[in-house]
């Protein structure tokens, strides 16, 4: 065999295999040898695998050429694209959903108050009024509204307050309301859906770092 | 130059009309210069209270249509020289007034006036804004019923977006002590925390403001009655006067106020 630089290097990560591919060489290249591995390689059952371009910014085009060949002759599917690089407008977009939107004011009867990102409201919600944020939602005072956290469906949100007495709860498509009868309300509590009933449930803040340890990761949840 | 309030509150009922007559006319017992002005066109009442239905020739209606003077249509208290009414007019309604006329009819009495009380209607919609158009400041009121205070909460949340000169102050009307303490009825910290600005004072449910009314004469012209103590408070807070809110405390007995000096009770 000849020397041959290889464009495509498989590891064995603990996230199961990686495909690295070479970022400096051409897109042409790097397919070429992409479907020379794939055939023969012998596949052993279906496996997901994680293809990662390196430096390289792969167009959707480039994706779905990559997940086509992938799809075509092994038995892998590709489990997720990673890249180091991301475009401006990605960027600003993560930003824009990951970044802390403060106001200070009282969201009174009929207002509606909406943000990307993460809602920090420094006051009350007063009943009637409205949060809604594609984040997580923390009110620094009275929540006595309704909070829709993660309206775009991002289940992993939360909602919390300084003292939690609220009309209504929605977290993504989940929905939890107060009950008819009269209820005080209670302080420094937050409200998640519980992964294993599917349900909206009120826990106190200081089981917040516990419940969600990975809240304010930004790569966690833009990417 | 005089500054303009409109009293306002979203619900219907709560006391706007009387507030408006009972304020005006403390405010006339302390030697201000005040014009009322009715803007509940087709429901007019400020003039009912006052006891000057009778003297009405010309309306709001009038002088914004060009019918007749400002001045013509100013209706002249009985008991006082320094304040007046502009009322409403009963056959026409709300959507024949445009925000911009009543303001340049507010900045027209303004030399002439320490004080322009707006009687505002009920509602959000087209005469809840003309009443607003004008003014420096707002009032809302609220009764400690929990409907009142969230229509109260909403309208407060829309004079935040007017551009007043200051945030709006707040009144809380008919309050009934022994509901109040039975917790059958909001308290007063628990309106002021939920709403949370100013408040200006606190009127209790007395059978006095319904008996004046009643004949034509606004309860603040009383000199010793619980309700109109609580009016003449709120006027000299508007004029700058630090007064502390009255307690509610029903009238004791000589004995127990002896008792309570000498700390048995």
């Amino acid at each position: 065999m000849s020397e041959m630089k290889h464009y495509i290097t498989m590891k064995g990560t603990n996230k199961g295999i990686v495909v690295y591919l070479d970022d400096q060489c051409s897109f042409e290249i790097l397919l070429q040898e992409l479907e020379d591995k794939v055939k023969t390689s012998e596949s052993s059952g279906k496996t997901e695998i994680t293809v990662h371009s390196q430096y390289r910014y792969l167009t959707d085009d480039q994706r779905k050429d990559i997940a086509q060949l992938i799809d075509q002759y092994s038995d892998m599917s590709i489990k997720k694209i990673d890249s180091y690089v991301l475009t401006r407008e990605e960027s600003y977009e993560l930003y824009d959903n990951t970044t802390v939107k403060s106001v200070i004011k009282t969201i009174r009867s009929g207002q509606v108050h909406e943000v990307k990102g993460d809602a920090l409201v420094i006051g009350d919600v007063n009943p009637g009024g409205t949060v809604l944020a594609t984040g997580n939602i923390f009110v620094m005072g009275k929540l006595r509204g309704i909070a829709h956290a993660g309206f775009n469906g991002d289940e992993s949100c939360v909602v919390a307050a300084s003292y939690m007495h609220p009309s209504q709860i929605r977290i993504a498509n989940k929905i939890s309301r107060a009950p008819d009868y009269d209820v005080e309300g209670s302080p420094r509590e937050f409200a998640y859906v519980n992964s294993e009933t599917e349900q909206i449930e009120l826990d106190q803040l200081q089981h917040l770092q516990k419940i969600r340890p990975n809240l304010l990761d930004v790569f966690e949840r833009g990417l | 130059m005089g500054e303009s309030i409109v009293i306002t509150s979203g619900k219907g009922g709560v006391g706007k009309t009387t507030t408006t007559a009972n304020i005006g006319t403390a405010l006339a017992l302390l030697d201000q210069k005040v014009c009322l002005i009715d803007m509940d066109i087709g429901l007019r009442n400020l003039d009912v209270i006052l006891g000057l239905e009778n003297r009405i020739i010309f309306n709001l209606i009038d002088v914004l249509e060009g019918r007749c003077k400002l001045q013509s249509a100013l209706v002249k208290d009985k008991r006082f020289d320094c304040l007046h009414l502009l009322p409403a007019a009963q056959t026409s309604d709300k959507n024949e007034v445009t925000p911009d006329g009543i303001k340049e009819l507010i900045e027209e009495l303004k030399p002439d006036y320490d004080y322009i009380l707006i009687d505002c209607p009920a509602g959000i919609e087209q005469g809840y804004k003309n009443a607003v158009a004008g003014a420096d400041k707002a009032v809302a009121i609220t009764t400690p019923e929990k409907s009142s205070v969230r229509d109260a909460d909403r309208i407060i949340g829309l004079l935040e977006q007017e551009g007043l000169e200051t945030s709006p102050y707040l009144i809380i009307n008919r309050i009934r002590k022994h509901m109040m303490d039975s917790g059958d009825m909001l308290s007063v910290d628990d309106i002021v925390s939920t709403l949370s600005i100013e408040l200006l004072g606190i009127i209790l449910d007395d059978e006095d403001v319904i008996r004046a009314s009643h004949h034509g004469e606004p309860v603040a012209f009383q000199p010793d009655t619980k309700a109109s103590i609580s009016y003449r408070n709120i006027a000299r807070r508007i004029l700058g006067e630090s007064v502390p809110l009255m307690s509610f405390d029903n009238d004791q007995g000589f004995m127990t106020k002896v008792k309570k000096l000498l700390g048995m009770k």
